[in-house]
């Protein structure tokens, strides 16, 4: 009998996040999709999506996001079905663009135009460093757009993997370079 | 002491893990003046479910799932201005008395068809805490606060100072709710052995 109150509790507390969610009392929902890359965490504030990660980032992003207790975090379906919806259909290729809100506020300066020129490159094709910096607006900002790049809180919805090197390199991709890969094969890309 | 017996030996049934996690001695024992930093929502939902779960299906019956979600969309409703994060347990209590506090009331006013009663049983998952029992039975019809405080006492094993904390009352008045709640208890349920002083 001891374990009713545990598991009774433990399935009345599943139910928080989406009725919180319902009574808007959620500043982040997150929720996990799986996708043929791994697992990815989708989190989604009230301006939009927030956060991408990988399989292997989701327990320190989720730390990261619940770190300052005057925001709101919850795991919830509710709240976070639109996007993983999306993110199901771009993975199985009825999908080629996203069309959910990205929260930009805790990006700045050139960050965040490399980031907004990198969403802006079609499914399929990619650009170089130095291309996305010069649309960015300093073509010799090549560093500075990789760094850019490599700090993309938003993966996959903001496609920095479209982003290569001069030449043909793929270039760097959070250590994972095979995710990359594949992605760009997904979208045909790369042969 | 005859019925504080049986309350333990039904308790000692239903919830022998009452010292174990979520609620017991251990964490009891933490000082209670430290002001710690509170834990992110999840992880306080997380180490205080089972308690205010466990409250909940002993004071509240059938109507434990509406409550402890209340319960928890109260909590978070002020989670963010928590600035003292060092007896969450009592604070996450504390609302929830209020909650059963509140449902009784609405309850009491409510018209009650038989079928209500049935459906209401059976929308909700199969009732940990045995509602038939006469225990638990004659423990929810006692007034709510007495209801709440002889719980607090009995199924989750708080100290006076902890259920006057749950309450929102005195130590004083923590005591007396119990008391009463007991007494009204021992006559619902009669005294068999006679051996009281």
């Amino acid at each position: 009998m001891t374990s009713d109150a545990a598991a009774g509790s433990r399935r009345a507390a599943r139910r928080i996040g989406d009725a919180a969610d319902a009574a808007g009392l959620v500043d982040v929902a997150y929720g996990t999709v799986d996708t043929p890359i791994g697992a990815l965490l989708v989190a989604v504030s009230r301006r939009g999506v927030v956060r991408v990660a990988f399989e292997e980032e989701i327990d320190d992003t989720v730390i990261e996001l619940s770190d300052d207790t005057s925001v709101r975090v919850l795991r919830s379906a509710r709240g976070t079905d639109e996007v993983r919806r999306q993110v199901e259909e771009y993975f199985g290729g009825s999908r080629h663009e996203f069309d959910v809100g990205v929260d930009w506020s805790e990006l700045h300066g050139f960050t965040r135009k490399v980031l907004r020129e990198t969403a802006r490159i079609p499914f399929g094709s990619v650009l170089t460093y130095r291309e996305v910096a010069g649309r960015a607006g300093n073509s010799r900002a090549m560093r500075a757009a990789g760094n850019a790049l490599h700090a993309n809180p938003v993966p996959i919805v903001v496609p920095c993997h479209r982003v290569i090197r001069t030449g043909g390199g793929l270039g760097g991709y959070g250590g994972r370079l095979d995710r990359k890969e594949a992605l760009l094969r997904m979208e045909g890309a790369l042969l | 002491m005859a019925l504080h017996t049986l309350l333990l030996e039904v308790i000692e049934t239903v919830a022998p893990n009452r010292g174990g996690a979520g609620g017991g001695r251990a964490d009891r024992a933490r000082p209670v003046s430290a002001s710690l930093r509170p834990p992110p929502f999840e992880e306080f939902l997380e180490a205080t479910r089972t308690a205010v779960y466990r409250f909940l299906l002993a004071t509240a019956g059938p109507d434990a799932d509406d409550c402890f979600q209340e319960t928890f969309l109260s909590a978070l409703r002020a989670y963010p201005r928590l600035r003292d994060g060092s007896n969450l347990r009592a604070w996450a209590l504390a609302i929830a008395t209020r909650k059963v506090v509140d449902s009784a009331r609405a309850r009491a006013k409510r018209p009650r068809p038989v079928a209500d009663v049935g459906e209401r049983a059976s929308a909700t998952d199969p009732a940990p805490v045995d509602g038939k029992d006469p225990v638990w039975r004659a423990l929810r019809s006692l007034p709510p606060r007495q209801r709440a405080a002889v719980a607090h006492r009995f199924v989750l094993d708080l100290s006076y100072a902890e259920i006057a904390t749950a309450l929102g009352s005195s130590e004083e008045a923590a005591r007396a709710n119990v008391y009463q709640g007991l007494k009204k208890l021992r006559e619902r349920l009669g005294n068999d052995d006679g051996s009281e002083e």
